[in-house]
C-alpha cells in the first residue's frame, strides 16, 4: 500500500481517537462520582496507548513501544488506588466552595492552630529555668 | 525499502484495517462512557477498547513494524492489560457496589446482595433449611 493511503487511514484513526479522548474527558468532568471519573480516565489512557501505537505505525518506529508498557501498568495502579481509597466521598465534596466559605474555613483553622499553640505553652513556667539546672 | 514484495502490501493493508477497527472501538467507548446512564453500563462500554481494541491496535502496529522484538514487547503489553484490567474493573465495581452507586432497579439479577444476606443470616445463627 502506498504511504499516502496509509497516511489517510492513520488520519481517520487519529480523528476517531481524538473524539474518544474528548468524550472521555467530558465524562471525567461531568462524572457524578469518583468511580465514573476513574472509568473515564481508563478510557483516556487506552486512547493514549492507541494514539502512540498509531504514531509508531505511521513512522515505523519502535522506540516508543516501552511507553505503551508503562502506560498499561500506570493506568491500572491509578484506577485500583482510587477504587480502594478514594471511592467513599462525603456528600458535598464535589461542590466548589465560594470564596466566603473558604475564608471562613481558613479563619476557623487558623484559630484552632493558635489555640493549640497556646495550650502547648504553660503560662506559669514560661521562660523559667528547668528545675535542677546548674548554671 | 526499495523493493516491496506483495506480502508487505498485504501486511500494510491488514494493519490499516486493524488500526481502524481499534480506533473505532475506542471511539465507541468514548460515546458509551458519555451516554450510558449508570456506573455499570459505563464500565461495560469502557472495557471494549481496553482489551479487544488494544489487541487490534497492537496487532496492526506489529504488522506494520514486522520485527520480532517489537512483537514480543507488544505481546507483553497485551498480557499486562489482560492481567490488570479485570482486577481494576473488579475493584471499581466492588467500590461502586459498596458505596451504593449501583441502583437495585437497574439489575436484572443481583446475586451479590442475595449471597451477602445469606452469609449474614448464617453468621447470626439461622440456617436455611435445605442448604
Amino acid at each position: 500500500m502506498s504511504d499516502t493511503v496509509y497516511l489517510v487511514v492513520v488520519i481517520g484513526c487519529a480523528v476517531l481517537l481524538a473524539a474518544a479522548a474528548s468524550l472521555a474527558i467530558v465524562r471525567a468532568e461531568r462524572g457524578p462520582s469518583m468511580l465514573d471519573r476513574t472509568i473515564a480516565l481508563d478510557v483516556f489512557t487506552t486512547t493514549l496507548v492507541g494514539a502512540i501505537a498509531l504514531e509508531a505505525a505511521l513512522s515505523r518506529r519502535t522506540d516508543t513501544i516501552p511507553i505503551l508498557v508503562v502506560l498499561s501498568l500506570v493506568g491500572f495502579v491509578g484506577s485500583v488506588t482510587i477504587a480502594r481509597f478514594a471511592s467513599v466521598e462525603p456528600e458535598d465534596e464535589g461542590r466548589i466552595r465560594t470564596a466566603e466559605e473558604v475564608a471562613a474555613e481558613d479563619a476557623a483553622r487558623r484559630e484552632a492552630e493558635e489555640a493549640d499553640r497556646d495550650a502547648a505553652v504553660d503560662p506559669e513556667h514560661h521562660g523559667a529555668a528547668p528545675e535542677g539546672e546548674v548554671r | 525499502m526499495d523493493v516491496t514484495s506483495p506480502w508487505d502490501t498485504v501486511a500494510d493493508v491488514v494493519s490499516a484495517v486493524f488500526l481502524l477497527c481499534g480506533a473505532f472501538l475506542a471511539f465507541a467507548a468514548g460515546v458509551g462512557v458519555v451516554r450510558f446512564p449508570d456506573l455499570l453500563a459505563r464500565m461495560h462500554a469502557a472495557t471494549k477498547p481496553q482489551v479487544l481494541g488494544l489487541i487490534l491496535v497492537l496487532a496492526g502496529l506489529s504488522l506494520r513494524l514486522r520485527s520480532w522484538g517489537a512483537v514480543a514487547t507488544l505481546l507483553l503489553v497485551v498480557i499486562f492489560q489482560l492481567l490488570t484490567s479485570p482486577v481494576a474493573a473488579h475493584m471499581v465495581g466492588r467500590a461502586g457496589y459498596r458505596t451504593g452507586k449501583i441502583g437495585e432497579d437497574a439489575l436484572v439479577l443481583d446475586e451479590l446482595t442475595r449471597d451477602q444476606d445469606a452469609a449474614e443470616r448464617e453468621d447470626s445463627g439461622e440456617h436455611e433449611p435445605g442448604r
